[in-house]
């Protein structure tokens, strides 16, 4: 397998990278971390590099790590209790992995049975046992592939259905019949009994079943493997008819193949360091020097874009080396630009790892027992943004164990385990950060809070809202539905500072709650916030930004789907549902804007907070990269607006709030039919703008 | 043979792995390093399958899923998704997206080539 030596200098790597891991995991565990992420972190690690170790057919490493990796398997899902001796085992465990990467990397031979004294103390935890065969049973999975050889005769009877969403997802039952050949003979019987009339087909839908006898030494894994993709897409029923010869099932497989393991030879391991200390992956840099680089850079995309916008009508025969330079320059900017902002991109674990200790402190408090999973923290996410994530997740866990998880008794009377469970998890969608923290406890009580919204006059009597409506008026401000004040999660007071804060952030954050099963708060964010992509638009002269991921689609609608209630809410009828309109001049009270909207552009826009409205603009400009801009540092916040960004001439465009308009336009019909007309915003912005921040608001050229 | 892949991870080392080991069972390969240029790579061309990562900028692997099945050119074209170990509920999000199966990271280069087997024959 040499032809895979180019990959194996990054396979070191990694393993150097993971060895340091597996090391810094160690060390917290035997300072007595209980948090079950640090386990996962040591299997992580040495899964991966049994993996690569795989790959390159490194057997003695494959085979170590694998048992290794069986007995870490253990001790995180708490088969095998965390004792000091158990640690001590996998500090060994740990020397005797790097020794035998290092001589993997370095090529040198290690004697057939290093490390078997270690292996053999695994065995012993692991099976109770120290017999090695028992141990060498399972190893056979990794180390070898071709034992089916000696395996039983099986008769597998099969039946197959594929339902119509096998073809959706591309997968095809012939593939799988010839799948099912390569492991023995095989016949099949096609079950022709649901096919309809021709006339009547549906070519999208399945209609013939299989049924298939396979008789194969394969194991009844293997055969179920076949059917990887399309367990879910498909009945699928596999019965073993007999063993045909079962004489075997005791076999041995041979010892030998992984490096002897079961040879009693005492060899103590070579008493080597890890190998991690020499190679060094990464280093620490000031936040600050980052900071700097970041808005250098961020000035020079405007700097960029302000070129190429002045050079565009450049006739290109005439200057083509001037022209090949500015897209060159272009390209460049873009690629540093994500460069630098790929350095400040940091995991999530860093907040999701407090989280633990936080629920163990408050379950304790609470007396309520509480198991919290956390998934996808390795998502990674801007440095800023990070700093900012960690209060809202904070308060919204605070919440669930609080007023969400049920006491112990309640739940064990309701028929559900004793222990709540919390689930943390984090991933990217459509370039944001999607953060979700959900419990399996009672559910918001929908009847308390929609009294409490009426007694605080938050809605009006005759109002009846829908009951994702009710569930987040806990964001409202000043919201509390817990009986009694505790001194985990105050009055409630917060949820709306959450909801706040989160917003200034251009994130979202809502809540989906089923009663008596749980509730979920669902949080995005951008990844950054320092650069974001926005569409440009105009109205009555001036250029706004509309963010990208809040855009559905633009339209120029049909006179004909335009309609206006009496309480003077325009409508834009689109493909059978009406949505609201808003107008960008009634709310920043622009003159000169085109006010009939059959001859404006509408562009659709999405929030968890409304669902979808239009926003009329006069023109669409175009899509590009903006550099944020705080509004409230350079100038003051102004409603409706979340920040600002300067664009390719010079001049300042504010980036809309969505949300924020929605809500000045609806505030504006309930209070006046019409509001009169000031002076436009953007030119105080401007003015602002180039007061406090000369640099920044650079005048346009020529 | 002369099958031809599309396989798209913003890691270049995983790209050369993919390819490499690709190519060297008589595949054709394409590369590209997002869900976009994917996209841009492919034009309207057809190929007999997609092997994508998941995390990657601009468009992510379960964007491009969704937007390849929107596209009735490759709306029966078999899409694998590369996840990492532990991580079903990605492999749920990519059958969703309406991926045909999926890889788990790191892979052996002989399971690579056994389940591009699987759903392209």
């Amino acid at each position: 397998m040499d032809e895979y030596e180019q990959f194996k200098t990054t396979y070191f790597a990694e393993c150097a990278e993971l060895l340091g891991d597996v090391e810094v995991q160690l060390s917290a565990l035997s300072t007595g971390s209980e948090d079950p992420e640090v386990l996962h972190a040591i299997f992580r690690a040495v899964h991966s590099i049994k993996a690569g170790a795989g790959a390159f057919k490194y057997t003695q490493l494959a085979a170590f790590s694998h048992e290794f990796e069986a007995l870490l398997d253990r001790m995180r899902d708490g088969r095998i209790p965390v004792t000091e001796t158990g640690v001590s085992l996998l500090f060994r465990a740990s020397d005797i992995l790097s020794a035998m990467v290092e001589s993997a990397e370095s090529k040198t031979e290690l004697t057939g049975n290093f490390g078997s004294q270690i292996l053999d103390e695994i065995s012993i935890m692991v099976n109770g046992k120290s017999s090695a065969p028992a141990a060498s049973k399972e190893t056979v999975n990794v180390a070898t592939e071709d034992t089916s050889e000696s395996e039983a005769v099986t008769v597998y009877l099969i039946d197959f259905a594929p339902k119509a969403e096998l073809f959706k997802h591309a997968n095809e039952p012939l593939l799988i019949v010839r799948e099912l050949k390569t492991l023995g003979e095989l016949s099949a019987t096609p079950i022709l009994n649901q096919l309809p009339p021709l006339g009547k087909m549906d070519g999208e839908e399945a209609y013939i079943a299989w049924q298939f006898k396979l008789t194969s030494k394969a194991r009844l894994d293997e055969v179920e493997e076949v059917f990887e993709f399309v367990t879910e897409d498909c009945s699928l029923e596999i019965t073993s008819e007999a063993n045909l010869d079962a004489t075997e099932m005791e076999e041995d497989i041979p010892v030998s193949e992984i490096g002897n393991p079961a040879s009693p030879a005492n060899t103590p391991p070579a008493a080597k360091g890890p190998v991690t200390a020499a190679k060094v992956t990464s280093i620490r840099v000031d936040l600050d020097r980052i900071d700097r680089l970041v808005n250098m850079v961020g000035e020079l995309v405007i700097t960029q874009s302000m070129l190429s916008q002045q050079t565009s009508d450049l006739p290109a025969e005439q200057f083509p080396s001037m022209v090949r330079g500015l897209e060159e320059l272009a390209l460049h900017t873009r690629e540093l630009q994500e460069s630098v902002m790929a350095i400040r991109m940091q995991p999530v674990k860093s907040v999701f790892s407090r989280m633990p200790r936080l629920v163990r402190e408050l379950s304790a408090k609470l007396d309520k027992k509480v198991n919290l999973v956390t998934i996808g923290e390795n998502t990674e996410v801007d440095k800023t943004v990070i700093e900012e994530i960690s209060d809202p997740i904070t308060h919204m866990i605070r919440n669930s164990l609080d007023h969400g998880l049920e006491g112990t008794e309640e739940r064990l009377k309701l028929g559900k385990p004793e222990a709540g469970n919390v689930t943390i998890s984090a991933e990217h969608r459509g370039g944001r950060i999607v953060i979700t923290i959900s419990d399996d406890g009672r559910g918001i009580n929908r009847k308390a809070v929609l009294m409490r919204a009426r007694e605080r006059g938050l809605i009006s009597e005759t109002h009846t809202p829908s009951d994702d409506e009710i569930d987040n008026m806990i964001f409202a401000p000043g919201f509390s539905t817990a009986e009694k004040v505790t001194d985990v999660s105050g009055r409630g007071v917060g949820m709306d500072v959450v909801r706040r804060n989160i917003q200034a952030l251009g994130g979202r954050v809502s809540i989906q709650s089923n009663p008596g099963k749980g509730s979920r708060f669902t949080m995005t964010l951008p990844l950054t916030l320092a650069v974001m992509d926005g569409m440009i638009v105009q109205a009555a002269g001036d250029k706004y930004v509309i963010p990208i991921p809040n855009i559905v689609e633009s339209l120029r609608p049909p006179k004909s789907s335009l309609k206006q209630l009496p309480t003077g809410q325009s409508l834009v009828s689109i493909r059978g549902s009406y949505i609201p309109l808003c107008f960008l001049h009634r709310i920043f009270h622009l003159g000169g804007a085109i006010t009939d909207p059959a001859e404006a552009l509408v562009v659709l826009v999405e929030s968890e907070e409304f669902g979808t409205t239009g926003i009329v603009v006069d023109e669409l400009i175009g899509q590009q990269q903006v550099v944020i801009k705080s509004l409230e540092s350079n100038y003051k916040s102004v409603a409706g607006i979340s920040a600002a960004t300067i664009l390719g001439n010079g001049k300042v465009a504010p980036i809309l709030d969505i949300e924020a308009i929605y809500r000045i336009s609806q505030q504006d019909l309930r209070n006046s039919p019409l509001p009169t007309a000031s002076d436009g915003l953007s030119g105080v912005l401007q003015d602002s703008l180039a007061r406090t921040n000369p640099q920044l608001a650079t005048p346009s050229i020529g | 043979m002369g099958k031809k892949v599309l396989a798209v991870d913003d890691s270049k080392t995983m790209r050369d792995m993919v390819s490499f080991t690709l190519k060297g069972a008589g595949y054709e390969v394409l590369e590209a390093a997002d869900g976009l240029l994917a996209l841009d790579a492919l034009g309207n061309q057809s190929v007999d399958l997609v092997i994508t990562d998941i995390n990657m900028p601009n468009m992510d692997g379960i964007g491009l899923v969704k937007a390849l099945r929107q596209n009735p050119a490759y709306s029966s074209t078999p899409i694998l998704v590369l996840t990492t170990e532990s991580d079903d509920s990605k492999k749920n999000e990519g059958r969703e997206a309406g991926a045909t199966g999926w890889i788990v990271k790191p892979f052996e280069p002989e399971k690579l080539l056994k389940v591009v087997q699987k759903v392209c024959g």
